[in-house]
């Protein structure tokens, strides 16, 4: 089978694979390119653990192919933290235990991330509604939903 | 599996007539990768339309119409002021589909060609009179969105037709639309029930009205009897109650696990009430 050369750019840097047809984003991501922060979860959409942005555009890398990445822009979570730096996002996440077996929380990190983005003041029903896609099965979200409302605010005062 | 990216909607759709085998068109591939990945189907050629000029462009055209094109997903609409001022009822039911996530991709023709009688989008579009572009080894034709299902998954397009661009008739003056969505939880999830309604009044006297039902028909379509119930009238609560009755006799629906045929039958009258009452709001800009 014909293999697909594609040229992107992840977290600012210039990439290039080769992938079948087949293969989505998120496969590509982990299997070629080692970066193994997006999960795969359900593999149809549903979990929000492989969320990505492609071109600015918060997206499941389950449910795009690999060839699709074409020329564009992909952000993951390996690109959230500068260097050593942790966003502040990532801090937040630690001091309020806003995980337990971790394997939402890079989803959720790049789709809160890219909301604030967006909304640096978004109500408390505006957060849930924006990851009504990102499913955590441990937390039962309170603590997430907190930690995401701190640093928001903590963001806003910096700025 | 071969993957194209035609630069036309012509070349997509020479593409497509050429082909053997199983071919699948790719704009959001909400549905497609979906059926790809649990081996629902396995299209032998798989056309991206995506980077085709126009494909996620929205435009409104000269006359007041728009132009929404085939890859314009549902968070562009949704970010698209004036035409949500325009048609919040068809961007509300395209928004309504997924998460956030889905939202980045899925697409008002996808979500059409994908031919699910619980689509979301569709009794809006249809509501609204749209109607879609089609592109084919014959040339291109405009069809009403209205004779585009068949039967559950099926619709009426045919080898190597592509749909380049939805088309939203002019909104003109006193006029509103409206679409609500019934599901067991408030995000993610399949209507129970999913109703369209469209109108235009001239002072409190309804002139127009189309309603469309989803989820409880095996393909979505207009409830004529509605048409006729509304038009001449003032909407008040006799003329509610008996839209009411006619959208729950209009509807045919299956039991499954998210509700069963009685329960459908009543909410399709409960739903198809107050979509027409805000649509009827909407139209007199009272909302």
């Amino acid at each position: 089978m014909n293999k697909i050369h594609v040229s992107t750019t992840v977290n600012g840097d210039d990439t290039e694979f080769l992938c079948d047809p087949r293969e989505t984003l998120l496969d590509c991501l982990r299997d070629k390119l080692n970066l193994t922060g997006a999960k795969e979860g359900c593999g149809t959409g549903d979990c929000g653990a492989c969320s990505v942005t492609l071109d600015d555009r918060l997206v499941c890398s389950c449910l795009v192919l690999g060839a699709e990445a074409e020329g564009k822009k992909i952000q993951t979570v390996e690109g959230i933290a500068n260097g050593d730096q942790l966003h502040p996002l990532q801090k937040k996440f630690i001091e309020y235990a806003a995980l337990q077996c971790g394997i939402c929380t890079p989803g959720i990190l790049v789709a809160t991330k890219s909301l604030l983005e967006k909304n640096p003041n978004p109500t408390e029903t505006e957060v849930r509604y924006w990851l009504a896609g990102n499913l955590c099965r441990c937390t039962g979200y309170d603590k997430i939903i907190r930690a995401i409302m701190d640093t928001a605010a903590d963001m806003r005062e910096a700025h | 599996m071969e993957y194209y990216t035609p630069e036309s909607f012509n070349k997509a759709s020479e593409i497509a007539t050429n082909a053997q085998g199983i071919t699948r068109f790719l704009a959001g591939g909400t549905d497609v990768l979906v059926q790809l990945r649990t081996d629902m189907i396995s299209p032998d050629i798989l056309i991206d339309i995506k980077n085709i000029p126009g494909a996620k462009e929205i435009e409104c055209l000269a006359d007041g119409s728009w132009r929404i094109g085939a890859a314009v997903t549902g968070a562009e609409m949704s970010e698209h002021s004036e035409l949500k001022a325009q048609w919040p009822g068809l961007v509300e039911a395209m928004d309504l589909i997924g998460s956030t996530q889905i939202q980045g991709r899925a697409t008002l023709v996808g979500n059409l060609c994908n031919g699910s009688p619980a689509a979301d989008s569709v009794p809006a579009m249809m509501a609204a009179n749209a109607s879609v572009l089609v592109v084919g080894p014959n040339g291109t034709r405009e069809l009403s969105v209205q004779d585009m299902p068949v039967s559950p998954g099926k619709t009426s397009l045919s080898k190597g037709e592509v749909i380049s661009a939805v088309l939203i008739p002019a909104r003109g003056n006193n006029g509103g639309d409206a679409y609500l969505r019934f599901i067991p939880r408030t995000e993610m999830d399949i209507a129970v029930v999913g109703c369209g309604v469209n109108l235009r009044t001239d002072g409190e006297i309804i002139t127009e009205a189309r309603l469309c039902l989803g989820a409880v028909t095996p393909t979505i379509q207009v409830v004529s009897e509605v048409t006729k119930l509304l038009v001449g009238n003032k909407l008040d609560q006799t003329i509610l109650d008996a839209v009411a009755k006619a959208a729950s006799a209009a509807s045919k629906p299956i039991t499954d696990k998210r509700g069963t045929i009685e329960y459908r039958i009543e909410v399709a009258g409960v739903l198809a009430k107050r979509a027409t009452k805000i649509a009827y709001d909407r139209a007199r800009g009272l909302k």
